[in-house]
């Protein structure tokens, strides 16, 4: 299908898009155009006008700050993302899921601002920003704020960037002593997340002190699994707490949280949510199998 | 260039054409993307039309308002079903092929009284530009009246549900049987065992790379259309507009089908679309261009597939089978298109004796009219639906029988002596060395060694499958005499032309047209190796009908074979014309002129010579021929077969399945493809592989399905996919060559054999790998869930 008709507008700075959309009711940001444009060509959006920030300068950065956290600038590309040996140290499940994420195109053209802007429940990113606890800086009309990756997802396709909102960088916290990874499972039609599990711990030798682990693509928000969290914290590190805590996979979510498809259903996500969890500590944890 | 030296003897000649893997010389236009394609074309003041669609499955029309569309910026016109009917042409989109008890509804090319599913036209929108013609659609307002509907073909004629035509009450279009019922009934009644299977064949959708489109151009003062168009056939769709649906001579149409991006059989149809674009056209006297977008496209390319069935088989202890017992509910869709009907009749009933010497077979089909995209010929067509039947039979019997598959289907192969073979289901194949084949395919994945660890990988926890696909397609349907008796409104044959230019290049027309198949190189091979000249000295036209004069194109695995075939006997009468100038001018009688790498020489004196090249010329001056010749050095060509040529092979597929996820993996895919002589070794690899892929995407990820409100539920490439490349394993092919007899280059056609064998033989991996979990057959596609619930995750 063809888009609607709508106007474009390209800003040259970070406060000309925030004042032209503004300015134009409805409006949206485009960034890598990846998540938008097709949902424009099926009918799902049609905004009368687009704001352009695909061009401009110094959104791409990653950097390391002594503070003990990383930026990485919205307009960073999945790949740029993948590549990044900052990430790469820091942050393994981000980067995990950046290069897990659809192909070399998709990874060269989508960005990260737009992607966890955008909410689309089946993308690889939310369940390593919501495992890594990072938060995205925005800056609007009213200014800038921060917003925590707990408060980011808000339902399909709904985030708590405002419309008139725009993510400059992404800022995760880092921890020398803590590990972390993302485990994909691919929808086979999409390639996106059929189910997509983001785990961080921080172990002693023997004994997990803290864990987060989310998931996303199974439902349709991603969230933390603090059935899972609860189970690991304060356990040994061994093949009994990972059974164990993967079993709880399911337990703090509701039953209609998950999504159901041509592909798969609902009860199918949620088994394979419980074995992926289990892949998905194994992957980070340095035990058994 | 009229001296030997310079006509390319010296460098190429043809022998050594036939057989090589010469590279696609399509290529490179193709890729480099100056291939030009019918949405590339333009014409001075061309307009766009854009088809307003039924949303409903099935409604009574009560009423179209194209006011406010009409009043929009930039439109043209906007025409109903009503328009079309006062324009007094014939209005039918008729079918091609007949069956005994047909019920025919009326099919227009926009709908009056009722839409019948989702997708029908039903008003036309011609717009300056594209997008306004888009974006007028939903300015028409059309009231309707829903009704009932029903998708499914069992429930079409078994539930009391409105038909779909008032014409047919029970939705019953035909019943059809093939196969002698008291024979079979006899077998069953005498066999030791008996297995059965109920199977579903889902419908598939084509997917072409290039959706369909149409550019028309009427011309007033002359009374004539040229129609560009994605044509499998454009002297067929020539036939089929002229008379049934717009009236004109054949002789005041043409057809052109520019480079053409896929068909699998999408593109042969006669639709609506293509047809209302002539007809705009005709109305404004400017021309009018239809690009179809995906989402058109999923919703009105024909499907294909669609079948319910079950089937039995009956056999002895040793394994001897004695029968074979099928009953098939075929869903037709809304109307019926050009094959619907040939293809669930006989294209699949025929084929139900695979490579197995069957005493008995009994096929009953009901084809039903549902609220559903028509269904038609898809790659493989009927042949590959009635493969997949008897191939499943032969692995449950097997597992029934408690005997090795391979070992099975080895004791009941038709052996090479048997040839021609008369099957019990009215075929009679060419020739085969089925075993040949089948063990060269069991040999690449060392089969016993490999059961030995199936059995040791099952200890372990781990369920590795083997599939086996042994099957035959009938390809290039003819003679044309049967095929009429069958109920074909076509013939069977083919046609072609073979020139020589002045200067000694040679054209070739031919009826055929491909849609990336790579006729240009292989019909060039044919001609040069029959000529004699280089490859690069032929050119291949297709896919004009003002330009080639006769043809019946591209489908059923017949461009090699039947065009193929045409072409070199075109070519032979053009080389013994050629050698009666020769001996002419050589001053010797024919009989002692003897032809050898595009050289004519006298015999025993090979310095006395002339290269055909140099006789080309020669023939165009017409100073020098012998007594009472015409000039000029070409032959027009029909062929018609004497039989089907028939291709044949085993597959096999090496799968491993984790039952905890379902996950299916395939670890080795090996085709052994018999398709007789071998023109192009590299392009015959190509079609394997794209037919294994397809086969494989039929087996384990495609599917289309209609949700409770008779909405098409897969419509876009996020829910119905093809498979991608990096879900396909590596390809291992291999070939064995059994000529066709009667075929006049002994080549029998690959088009669609890997598509064939392919989802049999994916599906009997599956399956053999549940073993352990009493798991004998699986409906496609098998997804994981499918694959975890039948072993019980789910419980
Ligand atoms: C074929 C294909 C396959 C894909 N596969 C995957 C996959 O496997 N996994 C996956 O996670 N994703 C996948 N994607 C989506 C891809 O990741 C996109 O990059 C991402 O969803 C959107 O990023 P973008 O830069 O393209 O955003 P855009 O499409 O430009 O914008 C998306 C939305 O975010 C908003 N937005 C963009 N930038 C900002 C910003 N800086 N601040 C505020 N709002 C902003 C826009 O207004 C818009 O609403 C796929 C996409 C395609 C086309």
């Amino acid at each position: 299908m063809y888009t609607n008709d709508f106007d474009y507008y390209r800003a040259d700075s970070v406060g000309e898009a925030v004042e032209l959309l503004g300015d134009h009711d409805g409006a949206e940001l485009v960034a890598g155009a990846h998540g938008l444009l097709p949902r424009m060509k099926t009918g799902d959006e049609s905004p009368p006008a687009l704001v352009d920030i695909g061009q401009l300068n110094g959104l791409d950065a990653i950097e390391s700050s002594d503070g003990g956290s990383i930026s990485v600038g919205a307009l960073a590309t999945h790949a740029e993302i993948a590549d990044s040996e900052i990430v790469r140290e820091h942050a393994a499940a981000l980067a995990d899921a950046a290069s897990e994420l659809g192909d070399p195109p998709v990874r060269n053209g989508g960005t990260i601002g737009g992607n966890l802007a955008h909410g689309d429940p089946r993308s690889d990113p939310p369940a390593a920003l919501l495992a890594l606890e990072g938060s995205l800086e925005v800056r609007g009309s009213d200014g800038e704020r921060t917003i925590d990756a707990a408060e980011l997802f808000e339902g399909p396709f709904e985030t708590a960037v405002a419309d008139d909102e725009i993510v400059t960088a992404v800022r995760i916290p880092t921890d020398d002593d803590a590990v972390s990874g993302y485990r994909k499972r691919r929808d086979p039609l999409s390639g996106y997340a059929m189910v997509g599990v983001g785990v961080w711990l921080r172990t002693d030798d023997e004994t997990i002190e803290a864990a987060r682990v989310a998931v996303t693509g199974a439902t349709t928000t991603p969230a933390r699994l603090s059935g899972v969290e609860d189970e690991l914290e304060g356990s040994a590190v061994s093949e009994e707490t990972i059974t164990a805590a993967a079993a709880e996979a399911g337990t703090a979510l509701d039953a209609d949280a998950f999504v159901s498809d041509v592909q798969a259903s609902a009860e199918y996500r949620e088994h394979l949510l419980t074995i992926d969890t289990e892949r998905a500590l194994y992957d980070v944890l340095d035990v058994g199998q | 260039m009229s001296d030997a030296d310079a006509s390319g003897a010296s460098d190429g000649d043809g022998s050594g054409a036939f057989g090589a893997a010469i590279e696609r010389g399509e290529d490179v236009p193709l890729l480099t993307g100056s291939g030009e394609y019918t949405d590339d074309i333009s014409l001075r003041g061309t307009t766009h039309l854009a088809i307003r669609r039924s949303d409903h499955a099935h409604a009574r029309i009560e009423s179209i308002d194209t006011s406010d569309a009409e009043a929009m910026e930039g439109v043209l016109a906007v025409f109903t079903g009503e328009d079309v009917v006062e324009s007094g042409v014939p209005n039918t989109i008729p079918t091609a092929w007949d069956l005994p008890g047909l019920v025919q509804p009326q099919y227009r090319m926009l709908a009056t009284d009722k839409v019948r599913h989702e997708g029908t036209p039903v008003a036309a929108v011609v717009a300056e530009t594209r997008h306004a013609a888009s974006d007028a659609l939903e300015h028409i307002h059309v009231e309707y009246e829903e009704l009932e509907h029903v998708t499914d073909p069992v429930d079409a004629v078994e539930r009391d549900v409105p038909p779909v035509h008032d014409e047919a009450e029970d939705n019953v279009a035909f019943d059809f049987e093939l196969g002698d019922a008291d024979a079979t009934d006899e077998a069953f009644a005498d066999a030791d065992r008996v297995a059965s299977v109920d199977l579903r064949q889902p419908r598939l959708i084509p997917n072409a790379m290039e959706p369909r489109a149409a550019l028309a151009d009427w011309e007033e003062a002359t009374g004539k259309l040229r129609l560009w168009m994605t044509s499998q056939n454009p002297h067929l769709h020539r036939m089929l507009l002229s008379a049934g649906t717009l009236g004109l001579p054949e002789n005041k149409i043409q057809v052109i089908a520019p480079e053409v991006g896929g068909g699998f059989g999408s593109k042969i149809y006669h639709y609506p679309d293509e047809a209302v674009t002539a007809w705009c056209s005709m109305q404004l006297g400017r021309p009018v261009k239809w690009q179809a977008t995906r989402s058109e496209s999923y919703l009105t390319d024909c499907h294909g597939r669609d079948h319910v069935t079950t089937g039995e088989i009956a056999l002895d202890d040793d394994g001897t089978i004695r029968g074979v017992r099928v009953e098939t509910h075929a869903g037709l869709g809304a109307q019926l298109s050009q094959f619907g009907t040939a293809t669930p009749s006989y294209l699949y009933a025929t084929v139900l004796s695979g490579q197995y010497t069957i005493p008995a077979i009994h096929c009953r089909v009901v084809g039903a009219f549902t609220n559903t995209t028509p269904v038609d010929a898809y790659r493989g067509a009927g042949r590959a639906e009635g493969i997949y039947v008897i191939e499943r039979l032969v692995d449950v019997a097997a597992r029934e029988l408690e005997m090795d598959p391979a070992e099975l289907r080895r004791r009941n192969l038709v052996p090479p002596d048997e040839f021609p073979y008369e099957s019990a289901a009215a075929l009679v194949y060419d020739s085969g060395e089925y075993e040949r084949a089948m063990d060269l395919a069991l040999e690449h994945v060392d089969y016993e060694e490999l059961r030995e660890r199936q059995r040791e990988l099952r200890d372990e926890g781990r369920y590795i499958g083997i599939g086996i696909g042994s099957f035959i397609e009938s390809a290039g349907l003819s003679p044309s005499g049967l095929a009429g008796d069958l109920g074909a409104q076509a013939g069977g044959w083919e046609s072609s032309i073979v020139r020589f230019d002045s200067t000694g290049s040679v054209t070739v027309l031919a009826g055929t047209a491909d849609q990336g198949q790579g006729h240009r190189t292989t019909y060039a091979q044919v001609a040069a190796e029959e000529l004699g000249v280089s490859v690069d000295d032929v050119t291949v036209v297709e896919g004009d009908t003002d330009r080639i004069p006769q043809g019946m194109g591209t489908y059923g695995s017949r461009s090699a074979s039947v065009g193929g075939g045409s072409i070199a006997r075109g070519a032979r009468e053009v080389r013994e014309k050629a050698r009666r100038i020769a001996a002419h001018q050589l001053e010797t009688s024919v009989d002692d002129i003897e032809f050898d790498d595009g050289e004519f020489h006298v015999a025993g004196a090979p310095d006395r010579s002339l290269h055909i090249q140099t006789i080309a010329h020669e023939a165009y001056l017409g100073h020098d021929l012998p007594e009472g010749m015409d000039p000029g050095l070409e032959e027009t060509n029909f062929y018609d077969p004497e039989n089907f040529t028939y291709p044949f092979g085993t597959h096999v597929a090496v799968v491993e399945v984790e039952p905890e996820t379902g996950e299916i993996e395939i670890e080795r895919y090996v085709a052994v493809d018999d398709c007789g002589e071998i023109i192009n070794p590299m392009i015959v690899e190509g079609q394997v592989h794209g037919g294994i892929a397809q086969g494989i995407g039929a087996a384990l990820y495609e599917g289309a399905a209609y949700d409770d409100d008779g909405h098409l539920r897969t419509r876009r490439m996020d829910e119905y996919v093809v498979p991608h490349a990096t879900q396909l394993p590596d390809f291992e092919t291999d070939n064995t060559v059994t000529p066709s007899p009667h075929n006049p280059i002994g080549v029998k056609g690959v088009g669609e054999s890997a598509t064939i064998a392919a989802a049999p033989t994916i599906v009997s991996a599956v399956a053999d790998a549940l073993e352990p979990f009493g798991v004998d057959h699986l409906d496609m596609p098998i997804t994981p869930e499918s694959v975890w619930r039948a072993t019980g995750g789910d419980n």
